[in-house]
């Protein structure tokens, strides 16, 4: 593996660490299965794409495409909160009106950025390699994202967010309208991956139709994969955990695509992955076991 | 205690990762990709290989071959391209959008030639179809519709209005039938045109043709080549001759159509990929159409939508479908 695809790595790993995150929040924070993240990354994108296009100044097109994201989860919240639609199907519904919205947004299934200015060519300080800076720009970022979402989930209103997630009940009972922290939630969630989204857009040339196909997956594996590695309940260990999922999980995706000197082919792509992400899995268990029975042998 | 053990398997990843990396650099290499593994991509893979065979660059003589698709996932073709901007081939070859302009977004030095892109000016690959003066070239799989008008003269001599039945989302389809507007008039013949938004909408755009056209035209638009049968239950019944752009038309009842061959578009990609081994810079290069289009021609469904097609361009096709 060259230095230029493991830098590749890192930089795709921590946009989809902003994913991650935002899987966090939904899905283990919140307790809402949501979907909307497989239209919310490519709405992200579009917008930011778009923007950019009309000539709008690249951080102002990001901005719009978190704004945009924060207003397709309040929706899919709304669905759920305010029209009673089971939690599941009303984000289904979201992702699938966002397909749509995204092609009338781009108006053709592809916006190019190849040469247009985008927030890292901006920020491209001469002297230093792009691929070298990129990933830098995106640590920094996902850096300050994380201690943001640490600060506002230890506030009163992140705390009230919690409770809404991890017992709506009692939460209600202490006076929190869960249904509006569900709608906040959602917001912020999907910011996040539209934020991610356009980025994503930005760093590699272009929207495309295409690009949220999967997102919600590969944010949950990198949600998993960073539980089972740090085994955390302290919550701003499992918001660097998950980060740190997302990018284990791109080093393994270039690590899969490295693997023909074992005889391996491009169509065995997914499944080396696949079998990379189970090792990480299993991992902690082994480490577990290793343990138990060293202390029986005491 | 738990996570400092997990920063030391993060460590021993690294590690690992380091021990990989190889520096090797390799006297001929070509590396490709795709966004997905599909007949027609595939075919234009398998052309470029054996373009480079035909000039004599074969593994067997050191040519270091490489293969990778982006299954479908725009990451994964991000990814890709780090990978062959960091292995640092003579030639990329990226074939179809989304591969080619990730590749085109991640390197301004390595040689790339593109392939299966219908409008690489409106992608941002290169500013025109001339010479680039970059590191991009490719051959683009757009239809010359000066062609594609003759055809439809060949099988309807006395046509005077052409109907297209297209999906106003999709940028390909919309470009065709913009142009097709401005140059129909050119030949005595106007374009009357019938949206249909989803695969679903096909047979009753088409129906909503029916008594106002003399034959139907289609693009190679998704929808339209999806619900094609529909399409042939409209032409059969009223007898409205089909002409088609995708080949595989023909077999499901369209009369006629030109189309691309993709094996034969790896080949011209592959011609430039092995003049760039050879030392030609890329940007001195324009970007290619497709010159070779294959005539695929259906007699039995000309019997259908009532035209007596001539034997002379049965004949001059590349395929009869019986």
């Amino acid at each position: 593996m060259s230095w230029y695809s493991l830098w590749g790595a890192l930089e795709i790993g921590l946009i989809f660490g902003l994913v991650a995150l935002s899987v966090l929040i939904s899905f283990r924070i919140l307790r809402f299965p949501d979907l909307t993240v497989d239209g919310s990354f490519p709405l992200g994108a579009a917008v930011a794409a778009t923007l950019i296009g009309a000539g709008a100044d690249p951080f102002a097109a990001t901005l719009g495409a978190a704004l945009a994201g924060a207003l397709a989860g309040a929706v899919t919240g709304w669905l759920n909160v305010r029209l009673r639609i089971m939690d599941l199907l009303a984000s289904i519904l979201m992702m699938i009106a966002l397909y749509s919205i995204n092609l009338r947004i781009m108006g053709a299934p592809n916006v190019p950025l190849i040469s247009e200015p985008t927030v890292f060519s901006v920020l491209q300080p001469p002297g230093v390699a792009d691929y070298v800076m990129r990933p830098l720009l995106m640590l920094a970022a996902v850096a300050g994202v994380k201690l943001a979402l640490d600060w506002y989930l230890a506030t009163h209103h992140g705390l009230a967010l919690r409770a809404t997630g991890a017992n709506p009940r009692m939460a209600r009972a202490q006076g929190i309208a869960t249904g509006s922290m569900v709608v906040t939630g959602l917001a912020i969630s999907n910011a996040l991956c539209a934020l991610a989204g356009a980025l994503f857009a930005q760093s590699q040339g272009g929207a495309d139709i295409s690009m949220g196909i999967g997102t919600i997956v590969i944010g949950l594996a990198a949600v998993i994969v960073g539980e089972s590695l740090f085994n955390s309940r302290r919550l701003a260990v499992m918001t660097l955990a998950v980060v740190v999922g997302a990018v284990l999980y791109r080093l393994f995706v270039a690590l899969a695509l490295n693997a023909d000197f074992i005889g391996l082919q491009a169509q065995d792509l997914n499944l080396v992955t696949a079998v990379l992400v189970t090792l990480a899995l299993v991992l902690p268990l082994l480490r577990q076991r290793l343990r138990g029975s060293r202390r029986r042998r005491c | 205690m738990k996570t400092s053990l997990s920063a030391k398997v993060l460590l021993g990843a690294a590690a690992l990762v380091a021990a990989l990396a190889s520096t090797a650099a390799h006297a001929q290499s070509v590396a490709v990709t795709s966004i997905v593994e599909h007949p027609a991509l595939d075919a234009i893979k398998d052309g470029v290989r054996q373009a480079l065979r035909k000039a004599g660059y074969t593994e067997a003589k050191g040519l270091k071959w490489q293969f990778q698709t982006a299954q479908g996932n725009t990451a994964i073709a991000a990814q890709i391209a780090r990978k062959f901007v960091g292995d640092k081939p003579d030639v990329i070859v990226a074939i179809a959008t989304p591969s080619a302009q990730a590749v085109v977004a991640a390197t301004k030095s390595i040689p790339v030639v593109y392939a299966a892109v219908t409008d690489p000016v409106a992608a941002q690959l290169v500013p025109s179809m001339e010479p680039s003066g970059t590191n991009v070239t490719g051959v683009s799989d757009r239809l010359a519709l000066e062609k594609q008008i003759a055809l439809i003269k060949q099988v309807v001599p006395d046509a005077k209005r052409i109907g297209m039945v297209y999906n106003p989302g999709e940028a390909n389809s919309v470009s065709v039938v913009k142009q097709m507007r401005e140059l129909l008039p050119g030949s005595g013949m106007s374009l009357i045109e019938a949206s249909a938004a989803r695969t679903v909408d096909v047979g009753a755009a088409a129906r909503s043709l029916v008594g106002k056209v003399d034959a139907i035209y289609t693009s190679t638009d998704n929808n339209v080549v999806s619900a094609y049968e529909s399409l042939v239950k409209v032409g059969n019944d009223a007898g409205i001759p089909l002409i088609a752009s995708d080949t595989d038309s023909v077999k499901r009842g369209a009369i006629a159509a030109l189309g691309v061959d993709y094996h034969d578009m790896g080949l011209q990609a592959g011609r430039q990929v092995v003049e760039i081994l050879k030392g030609r810079a890329p940007g001195t290069m324009p970007s290619e159409t497709s010159g070779k289009l294959q005539l695929y021609v259906n007699p039995e469904a000309a019997k259908k939508q009532g035209v007596a097609l001539p034997d002379a361009f049965i004949k001059s096709a590349a395929h009869v479908i019986r």
